[in-house]
């Protein structure tokens, strides 16, 4: 039997992502997780167009590619690199999160109340360690070595 | 299909994703640290020559293929929640659908049809 599944409306809209509660950290990295995806669509969108001139053969590629040669180019490069290691870490948290572990085993709600969200946490910390040693060793290898 | 099964191909997908566009950042983006390791290509990752190197090898040719159709799926259902999620009209999640999966379809024709032809084609390129 299909049920027809009626959803309230949404009044905080996009706004909803950084405010309209007491958020944990965990929000605001919902709203990142977010805006890192949309930004990394968008490069991967003209992407696949850039990396197409490759049918063209040598020149074509050595021609688009001299259009993406210049620091504005190169900076946003880095900016979804940046957003690729986030996104990247991130997602394997929510990922590992949305399969069940890392949140301990269900209890009662017994004062002091610890949530999945607490429990979840060493592994946000964890994952936003690795994705901060990934911008280092990127940052590095774009701009100094 | 049902959300629930659009829902778990997301994960998948992500999953996917996770592990070949994280090959390809290190590839590209961490090369002298990969050269440093011993690992590296060596030389510019994104010359003509290092590119249609790789282009031209078979495991490439299908990961490009495999990335592309997953991250095609990632990306524009994780779009197409989010503007779902701003109360549209039934209307508009239909044209939505539509658009996304004619839009995702064809870019990945085409970027599917770039990769096996220059990997058939070393010669024309």
């Amino acid at each position: 039997m299909k049920v027809e599944v009626k959803h309230r409306k949404n009044k905080l809209g996009i706004m909803g992502w950084i405010g309209g509660g007491r958020f944990g950290a965990e929000r605001y990295a919902y709203a990142l997780h977010r805006l890192t995806g949309l930004g990394i669509l968008a490069y991967f969108l003209l992407h696949i167009f850039v990396t197409g001139s490759r049918i063209g053969g040598h020149q074509s590629w050595e021609s688009a590619m001299a259009n993406f040669e210049t620091p504005v180019f190169k900076f946003g490069e880095f900016l979804v690199f940046l957003a690729f290691a986030y996104h990247a870490l991130n997602g394997l948290r929510l990922i590992i999160t949305e399969l069940g572990f890392m949140l301990g085993k269900a209890q009662r709600p017994v004062f002091p109340y610890v949530t999945s969200v607490h429990r979840q946490r060493p592994l946000f910390i964890g994952v936003m360690i690795v994705a901060a040693i990934i911008i280092i060793f990127g940052g590095a290898d774009f701009y100094f070595i | 299909m049902r959300e629930s099964s659009l829902w778990f191909w997301h994960i998948i997908a992500g999953a996917v994703i996770f592990v070949f566009l994280g090959l390809h950042m290190f590839i590209m983006h961490l090369e002298s640290i990969l050269g440093f390791l011993g690992l590296g290509y060596g030389g510019d990752v994104t010359s003509a020559q290092s590119v249609f190197m790789r282009s031209q090898q078979g495991f490439f040719m299908v990961t490009y293929i495999i990335l592309l159709g997953a991250a095609l799926y990632h990306g524009l259902y994780g779009f197409r929640n989010i503007l779902f999620e701003l109360s549209l009209s039934r209307t508009w999640e239909k044209i939505i659908n539509w658009f996304f999966a004619l839009g995702g379809l064809a870019l990945f024709v085409y970027g599917t049809y770039v990769a096996v032809f220059i990997f058939l084609n070393p010669a024309a390129v």
